[in-house]
This record gives structure tokens, C-alpha cells and sequence, in this order.
């Protein structure tokens, strides 16, 4: 137990210090969800120069992963084997919510709450919040 | 030069979520599950962001310009409305859900399960169904000083 509050505090130190020199150089806020989406969006509208820069994040994403379990020999997690119905369900949800809140735990939790932004505040309590009620849901009453 | 830095911030952005149990979905889901068996470390990863993020925001922000580039391009609307408050609370119900926000499902996809390629599939789906929908209320209006 204790490694993994290590662990979480590194990976933490790490986010945090990537959103950082974010905003140090580029000037822009961490925001995965918004990254993911303007790289899609901006792509199909054939605008692929403005937005390399998040194909390259996402693919820094994937590979930073990978290196972890490389290099650092961390586990990697078991498959969730939720099944199609909730995958997608799921997916469908965060996707929506996400673009629909302007943001998800990095862009509003780390970055937003790091510029002391109100409305990142109200919407992380948001989605903490609803977060932790539907587990409850889901592993308590149904 | 810029985008050599953003794959480079990337990768130390993925391995941190990686390396805190981020990617591990039923992890999270332990920790979102308060009343059953509570795994507390992952509240230490906004935590330690946070312990980063808000003080060198506060410097940054002093700055005129970044580094790199001519401008900050920050997020202007300040306004607390239904719609961010909507959109957090469905969020928050598919990530109790399932156990992935964004950045660990596009990471996670390194492990090659078809279920995560559908997730980030469906999740981009949802991205623009989103764009589809339109709801006007403000709660509260927040002074612009932010």
C-alpha cells in the first residue's frame, strides 16, 4: 500500500511538471480532452499544421506509458473486461461530458485549479462528485 | 523545435499516469468507491500536481509572453453555467462507470485491449454529440478578474 502512494505522488509530481512547462513555453493549458477533440476535429477541417502539436502530445501519451512499464518494469494493469454495452456506454459519457463541461481532470482539475479558475473548481466537484456517486450505484445498490 | 516539446511533455505527462495507477481502471474505481474497500493513493496524484501547477502557474502568468510563443492561450469564459456543471456531472457518471477519464484511456491504449480502443472510440463519439447539443442557463456569473 504504501508503494502505491509513492507511486501516485510521482506520477502526480510528473503531471504536474508537464503541465507546467506547458504553459512556461507553449503557453497553453493541459487539458487531454480538449487536446484529444481540436486533434480530431481539427483534422477532418484539414487543418493539420496548427494542431500537430497534439498529435504529437498524444503520441508522447502512448509512449510515456509504454516506457513506464519498459523501463521502470511497472505492471501493467489488468484488462478491465467491462464488456461492449458498458465500454461503450462509458466512453459515450466521458466523451460527451468532457467536451460538454469544457474539460476533464487534467484540464480542470491540475490546470485549471493550478490558475485558481472557479469554474474548473465547480466542475471538478462536479465530476468528483458524480464520480463517486455512481460507484457507489454501481457497487453498492444495483 | 515546438513539436519535438510537446511529444517530449507528452511522454512525461503519460509515464506519470502510468507510474500513479492512473491506467489501471479498477484502481480507479477503488478509489472513486469510498464506502467499500477505499484505495486513497490516487486523490495523491491531483494532490501532487497540484502542489506543482499552482505555484509556477502564478509565476508563469506573470510573465508577458511564454518562452515559445508570441501569446498565452488561455480559456476566457469565466461564467459557472449549466452546461460545465451538466457536462462534469455526465463525466463523472462514465468515468465511475468504466474507471478511464481521457488522458488514461488514450494512454491505456498502449496495452492492446480491443476494450480501450472502443472506449476512446465511443469517448470521441460522445466528443461530438456533445458539439450537437446546445443549453443556455448561467448559474452564477463570476467576476471576470479570474
Amino acid at each position: 500500500m504504501p508503494a502505491d502512494f509513492i507511486n501516485a505522488t510521482l506520477g502526480g509530481l510528473m503531471i504536474g511538471t508537464s503541465a507546467a512547462l506547458m504553459l512556461w513555453l507553449l503557453g497553453r493549458i493541459t487539458g487531454i480532452s480538449g487536446i484529444f477533440w481540436n486533434a480530431i476535429s481539427d483534422s477532418l477541417n484539414h487543418q493539420f499544421s496548427g494542431t500537430a502539436w497534439r498529435w504529437f502530445f498524444i503520441a508522447g501519451l502512448v509512449a510515456g506509458t509504454l516506457l513506464a512499464h519498459q523501463i521502470f518494469a511497472f505492471p501493467v494493469p489488468a484488462p478491465r473486461d467491462a464488456g461492449p454495452v458498458l465500454t461503450i456506454l462509458g466512453g459515450l459519457l466521458v466523451g460527451f461530458g468532457t467536451r460538454f463541461g469544457s474539460g476533464c481532470t487534467s484540464g480542470h482539475g491540475i490546470c485549471g485549479i493550478g490558475r485558481l479558475s472557479s469554474r474548473s473548481l465547480a466542475a471538478t466537484c462536479c465530476f468528483m462528485a458524480s464520480g463517486i456517486a455512481t460507484t457507489f450505484v454501481v457497487r453498492h445498490l444495483i | 523545435m515546438n513539436l519535438t516539446i510537446s511529444l517530449l511533455l507528452g511522454t512525461l505527462f503519460g509515464t506519470g499516469l502510468a507510474i500513479s495507477g492512473m491506467t489501471d481502471a479498477a484502481k480507479v474505481l477503488n478509489f472513486l468507491d469510498l464506502t467499500g474497500n477505499w484505495d486513497a493513493s490516487l486523490a495523491f496524484v491531483m494532490g501532487a500536481g497540484l502542489c506543482i501547477t499552482v505555484p509556477s502557474f502564478y509565476l508563469i502568468q506573470r510573465r508577458q509572453k511564454p518562452v515559445l510563443v508570441g501569446r498565452f492561450n488561455l480559456p476566457t469564459n469565466n461564467t459557472i453555467d449549466l452546461k460545465l456543471m451538466l457536462g462534469s456531472v455526465i463525466f463523472g457518471v462514465g468515468w465511475g462507470l468504466y474507471g478511464y477519464c481521457p488522458g488514461p484511456a488514450i494512454s491505456a491504449l498502449v496495452y492492446f485491449d480491443w476494450e480501450t480502443a472502443l472506449f476512446v472510440l465511443s469517448m470521441a463519439a460522445g466528443m461530438y454529440i456533445a458539439g450537437k447539443v446546445n443549453v443556455g442557463l448561467t448559474l452564477v456569473p463570476v467576476d471576470s478578474t479570474e
